[in-house]
């Protein structure tokens, strides 16, 4: 550790690092803008100046830029140097020459880094007298609002959306002082990163369409850290408040998982909560007046509960709370998945693999910390955006690694690393049914049918560890890659091996498994990754209870079963005829929902869940991390709470949830350390509570006015350390129950410097959440030896398979207008080849056949899919569902 | 452009009055490819730049280093990247400055030579000449002439029947002054936007493509195959000053023989001005000089027995830079000399960092608003304050501070006329030009 002098006092600062990070690691208030912890310094912006001096007799000193500076032992430096000071107004008097003094009536004031580092500098009187310059703005989309007058042309956004997205449809135009940041024409932003934009802008020139339609200032936000419900990753998120209605949602790092960024579908994935198909209140359907009193309907409930013929359907986008209150009401043989049968299958030999303790089950951080990287089966892309950005920075980083070492560069100059790394990448291979954008990074990359991917990866595996029997013989060319890929796995020191279950094939996971097992084997740091569908599908698989599909024989055994569905729409498990068979079994069913949908249509009893954003639970991550998520704010409507609330009032249990962890490690012990996931509600900092809202927020007497001319008593939360007020303790409170990011000086987000270790490191305390899936210490494993047979097209048949749609495919994310624009229209992708042999065209009607029923999609041609393959798009309102993973009749209408 | 008699001028003295340039044949004729060829049969690469090294030249581009320095950087032997590049900054457009476009249109041979011996000294395989895009006669003669050197087995495979091979382009740039900069003309080589880069890593580590490169200037490049013919002492001799060779110096304004002459470095501005530039014009007098382009400081009549070489330059205040000088006369308004030079810089600026993208267009504007009589006396410290901060070190690369050399001068030497603009709320100048 380095001693640097600042303004005559020392400090050991960490060796690698640049003079601004240093500076800001030790709390130091330095201004900056082109410099971004996770992209590193290009000296753009010369924000940051210092004065440097060359030893203690150097009194001149020289200003430098610290973002492109390193850190040298007993290197002097100045901050408060009075030319240091004048130099960094200045600079900001240069920016705000051509910046609109429009903060009053830009979506960015409040939480603007630009106003933060203005008066940071102290620059308050503008001596520029001339005409502004200004911009035409461009239509981005549904997302991102662009108002290019703001641009003070720091570069960040290109910077993101090229370098780490890998976007290519935002660019620097023109020159000189006439920069341009923008498409080159107007139209909708072609990445599903684009949301960052709105966070890396450090001004309002990319800010939140979404945010705009019901604006909101930072500073009037109630807030609450949780978690993205939109599929298994589990990003870290803030959702913030103000008249009962989701205003935004905004990143909550996380170092171990989402970092610094967010997918447009977590970030703009919220209109549900705000949707008018929000269930508001209890009904019994069949009496004269449906809408219910709570105690009407806990009497009817108890009443139906009691006499022990009640089944629970269980749900992976329902809590772990909610899931357990379930399985204690119903009893815990009783208690189902709420997922159809396949899907069960999949996902217990994911929990089996990652329970047996044999492999890591790697972290957002590990991948990114890998030096190789296999993904076989699984479109991550669009199943989990966050991991796929992450593999593409892997890929950069592992580059990197090695370039830098040629000449000794520090790793955070960007452009410089960028530069002599060139068209240098980590190791990837992808191997999926159909193509992804990740293919542009990979070294290798494969579309085949889902048997060949199992196949390739046994052969991989095979290739890796010797007492695997060796393919009898190289049938086609995918085996005979899987040498170079092998060999490249083998190379590495932390390679990492990513799967998932979206193919429906169960020897994909197997094979993933051998290869990391192999690797695990030859001593390799390895770990694996297994993709789920839901944002608590690892926490709903965990419980080990069977598919609902399993308790078709009881239901028709004993007749009059009370069904409870908690949070999951059958309609969506199972096809049209399946789902109505099997409510045609049950008897009284019980519905807990947050929207409305076709399985709430046939609930006897219709309870409102809330969700993410009005209760408290938690979520099991594909990882196996358990993270917490917060009540954001309390519902006027008292039937809005949470399913786990509703199921204990039900079963006359407690509403705390600290005693209900307490009770799920004790009933089921694969959640042990749930206790442990965050500060218990009774934790206090000085005696306070942490207040989610910001001690800026304005109008809470006025916002009631309607009701009551005093000020409400603030609801009071049992269930948390966190307060419905703007009062209580005002430092950084431990990681977990973060609200919202601000620090003295610091409105905007990266106030988020204050709450971390050093720029871009772990959040202080520790970053939130608690892994229940951990390596054994003497792993010890077997080979799956069941390799699949080849595939081989059927004449006349083919092979349903689902194409996950980022935008699209999300049930509960299609209620937000932006992705719902964005999503695709129903299809069904066949090869050239198979569309040719059909003599059908682009746009030609085809009419899947299944089980005696007709479904017409219009045809796309797949350039790269396998031929024998035929691929719908998964999950869309306006798709039938399907049986993936079965053979199905086409014909050409 | 003729060369004195009596004074050796080795890189024009071929070069004929009539526009003309030397084909293959009457370069070969007057000694051209003999360098060439003595380098590749007898000369390790490390002998070449150690030649270089001893004849002390000093780069032609404005910057004045040690071209033997420069390529010394250059990682050499068995361990080195195998891609290395060599540059021709052949971007030549620093106002007022017109001494490559000489040599490229008179002698392109002399600089292919060149270019294949710097190439040779530091083992780099492929080499570009990066032409300024105005420069359309010199494309023309610059590909026929590579053309006849490949014929001639002086580029590509075995040159000159040895095992060195050699790869040479030329790239034409799209017209921004910011590409002569080396590390922004190597981003535009690379197709990407033409921003200057950070040292370091030098060009000499990683420069295009993130291999190691050398980037000299046309004139620098000229020199080296008579360095190689005629010893590094000689050239040494040929400057009458501490910087060694002749230098192509040139002189534009109100003066009777505007031109440019090759002589030996270290001449006295006054020779220059009196002798080549045969004086004022009448009717004119001397007010101010650029000495080396429009990004150098003013000197005035007082500076008139100054040699003109690196080290006098600057210890008069200001810079040799391209050695090609602009005269200001006594009937051009300053104020509206340097908003124009300003009004350049402004419109030439990358963009990329603040101080420059933001800082020059305001200088202009506020250069403008005196110039047409609305200045105030704040708008002086405005000025006073940009040169300041748009200094070395401040800034990302030397555009910015280059623009504020002729601007802080102005206001040193010609404050009273700012003043007076001021004063008067008029431009004092009956018949000025911008």
């Amino acid at each position: 550790m380095p001693t640097i002098r600042i303004d005559d006092k020392d400090y050991e600062v960490r060796d690698g690092k640049n003079l601004l990070e240093s500076c800001l690691a030790l709390g130091f208030d330095l201004p900056y803008f082109c410099w971004h912890p996770a992209m590193g310094s290009v000296g753009a912006c010369r924000q940051c100046a210092v004065k440097v001096f060359k030893d203690e007799q150097d009194t001149r000193g020289r200003l430098v830029m610290s973002c492109m500076e390193p850190v040298k032992e007993g290197l002097r430096l100045s901050i408060v140097d009075p030319a240091a000071k004048a130099f960094r107004e200045q600079v900001i008097e240069w920016l705000m020459t051509n910046h609109p003094h429009d903060c009053p009536v830009c979506d960015e004031g409040g939480s603007c880094h630009l106003q933060d580092m203005t008066v940071m500098t102290g620059h308050d009187y503008r001596r520029y007298q001339y005409r502004k310059r200004t911009y035409q703005n461009q239509y981005l989309g549904p997302f991102i609002h662009h108002e290019m007058n703001r641009c003070i042309q720091c570069y960040r956004c290109v910077r993101f959306y090229r370098d780490i997205a890998g976007g290519e449809d935002l660019n620097v135009y023109a020159a000189h002082d006439h920069i341009y940041f923008g498409r080159e024409k107007e139209g909708v932003l072609q990445s599903p990163f684009s949301g960052n934009l709105a966070e890396i802008c450090p001004t309002g020139v990319f800010t939140d369409k979404t945010l705009k339609a019901h604006y909101t200032r930072k500073w009037d936000l109630t807030n609450a850290g949780s978690v993205c419900p939109h599929c298994s990753l589990g990003c870290n998120i803030f959702a913030g408040e103000r008249y009962g209605e989701i205003r935004c949602i905004t990143n909550r790092f996380n170092s171990e998982v989402n970092g610094y960024f967010l997918c447009d579908k977590g970030r703009f994935g919220y209109e549900f909560v705000n949707s008018e198909n929000r269930i508001r209140q209890p009904l019994i359907r069949g009496r004269l007046v449906d809408a219910v009193s709570e105690d009407q309907l806990l009497e009817y409930l108890r009443h139906l509960t009691g006499n022990g013929n009640i089944i629970g359907i269980g749900s992976p986008r329902a809590s772990v709370e909610t899931n357990f209150s379930l399985m204690q009401l119903v009893g815990i043989d009783n208690f189902y998945q709420g997922v159809n049968e396949d899907t069960a299958f999949l996902q217990k030999r994911v929990t089996d693999i990652l329970e047996s303790g044999t492999l890591r089950s790697n972290s957002l951080r590990d991948i990114e910390s890998s030096d190789a990287i296999l993904v076989l089966g699984e479109d991550i892309w669009n199943t989990a955006p966050i991991m796929a950005l992450t593999v593409r920075q892997s890929v950069m980083k592992t580059a990197f690694s090695q370039t830098v070492q040629q000449i000794s560069l520090p790793s955070w100059n960007d452009i410089a690393v960028r530069e002599l790394t060139q068209e240098a990448r980590g190791y990837l291979a992808n191997a999926g049914t159909s193509g992804s954008p990740l293919d542009k990074l990979a070294t290798h990359h494969v579309q085949a049918a889902p048997d060949d991917i199992a196949r390739m990866g046994y052969a991989i595996a095979a290739h890796l560890d010797p007492s695997l029997p060796p393919l009898s013989k190289q049938e086609n060319e995918l085996t005979a890659r899987t040498g170079e890929i092998a060999l490249a796995l083998s190379l590495a020191r932390k390679p990492a091996i990513i799967s998932g279950i979206s193919a429906c094939n169960e020897a994909i996971l197997k094979a993933a498994y051998n290869i990391a097992w192999a690797l695990k084997r030859m001593g390799k740091e390895v770990g694996i990754s297994y993709v789920l569908p839901e944002c608590n599908s690892m926490g709903l698989a965990l419980t080990k209870a069977p598919s609902f599909e399993k308790a078709l024989g009881r239901l028709e055994r004993n007749t009059g079963t009370t069904v409870i569905v908690a949070e999951q729409d059958i309609y969506r498990c199972l096809p049209e005829e399946q789902a109505e068979m099997f409510f045609s079994k049950c008897g009284k069913i019980v519905v807990l929902d947050v929207l409305h949908n076709r399985t709430t249509e046939r609930a006897h009893v219709l309870i409102p869940s809330a969700s993410f954003a009005e209760g408290d639970g938690s979520f099991v991550n594909n990882e196996g991390r358990i993270q917490r998520f917060y009540k954001v704010y309390a519902p006027e409507n008292n039937n809005v709470i949470e399913g786990w609330k509703w199921l204990e009032r039900i079963g006359g249990g407690n509403e705390r949830i600290d005693q209900l962890h307490t009770m799920i490690e004790k009933g089921l012990s694969q959640f042990a350390g749930i206790s442990t996931e965050a500060p218990a509600a009774g934790f206090r900092i000085h005696g306070e509570a942490v207040p989610r809202e910001p001690h800026r927020y304005s109008g809470r007497t006025a916002m009631w006015a309607h009701l009551q001319v005093s000020e409400p008593k603030p609801h009071q939360d049992n269930n948390a350390p966190l307060s419905f007020t703007m009062e209580g303790y005002k430092g950084i409170p431990p990681a977990a129950i973060i609200p919202f990011y601000w620090a003295p000086g610091w409105n905007s987000v990266q106030a988020l410097n204050k709450y971390q270790e050093i720029p871009g490191g772990k959040l202080t305390g520790g970053n939130p959440g608690v892994r229940v899936l951990n390596e054994s210490a003497e792993p010890r494993g077997d080979f799956f030896t069941d390799m699949p047979e080849a595939f081989s097209a059927r004449r006349g048949r083919w092979l349903l398979l689902p194409a996950y749609h980022l935008l699209g495919s999300g049930e509960m994310s299609m209620e937000s207008r932006g992705i719902a624009e964005l999503s695709p229209e129903p299809y069904l992708a066949l090869s050239m080849q198979d569309a040719v042999a059909m003599n059908a065209t682009t746009g030609s009607t085809m009419v899947v056949q299944i089980m005696g029923k007709a479904y017409s999609l219009p045809l796309k041609i797949a350039e790269t899919l396998t031929d024998g393959l035929a691929v719908v798009p998964a999950g869309l309102p306006a798709m039938p569902v399907l049986p993936f993973g079965s053979w199905v009749e086409i014909v050409k209408k | 452009m003729n060369s004195q008699a009596g004074m050796e001028t080795p890189l024009t003295q071929y070069i004929k009055g009539n526009g003309a340039s030397l084909g293959l044949k009457e370069y070969e004729a007057i000694g051209g490819y003999t360098a060439l060829k003595k380098v590749l049969q007898s000369m390790t690469p490390a002998e070449l730049q150690q030649l270089v090294m001893d004849s002390k030249l000093k780069g032609r581009g404005g910057a004045g280093f040690s071209t033997g320095t420069k390529w010394s950087l250059v990682p050499m032997g068995p361990e080195a990247p195998k891609r290395k590049y060599l540059i021709a900054n052949a971007d030549e457009m620093e106002p007022g400055t017109f001494k490559d476009r000489l040599l490229l249109e008179g002698n392109p041979h002399q600089l292919i030579e060149g270019m294949i011996l710097a190439a040779y000294a530091i083992q780099a395989d492929i080499s570009y000449i990066f032409l300024r895009w105005a420069y359309r006669s010199a494309a023309v003669l610059l590909k026929k002439c590579l053309e006849e050197a490949y014929a001639a087995g002086y580029l590509g495979q075995h040159i000159a029947g040895s095992d060195y091979k050699l790869e040479l382009y030329l790239h034409t740039g799209v017209g921004r002054y910011i590409c002569g900069e080396e590390t922004a003309l190597l981003n535009a080589l690379e197709g990407k936007r033409a921003t200057p880069r950070a040292k370091p890593p030098f060009p000499q580590i990683s420069g295009l493509f993130g291999k190691p490169t050398i980037v000299n200037n046309v004139e620098t490049l000229s020199c080296i195959p008579h360095i190689v013919n005629n010893g590094a002492t000689w050239f040494r001799n040929l400057s009458s000053s501490e910087d060694s060779g002749t230098k192509i110096y040139g002189v534009s304004g109100k003066v009777r023989n505007p031109g440019a002459w090759e002589l030996p470095m270290g001449t006295t501005i006054r020779e220059l001005l009196e002798e080549h530039a045969g004086g004022m014009l009448p009717g004119y007098q001397l007010k101010g000089i650029l000495p080396g382009g429009a990004s150098t400081d003013f000197l005035t009549g007082d500076h008139l027995d100054i040699k003109m070489d690196f080290a006098a330059v600057a210890a008069a205040g200001s810079r040799l830079g391209t050695g090609t000088m602009i005269v200001m006369d006594d009937k051009t308004c300053p104020v509206g000399m340097v908003h124009n030079l300003q009004h350049f810089f402004a419109q030439e600026s990358c963009g990329w960092c603040t101080p420059c993208r933001e800082g020059i267009p305001w200088v202009e504007k506020i250069l403008w608003s005196i110039e047409q009589g609305a200045g105030r006396k704040e708008d002086l410290e405005l000025l006073d304050m940009h040169t300041k901060f748009l200094g070395p070190g401040n800034t990302f690369c030397a555009l910015a501070p280059g623009a504020m050399e002729p601007l802080q001068s102005a206001l040193k030497y010609f404050r009273p006329e700012f003043e007076k603009h001021i004063e008067q709320k008029k431009c004092p100048y009956a018949n000025h030009t911008h």
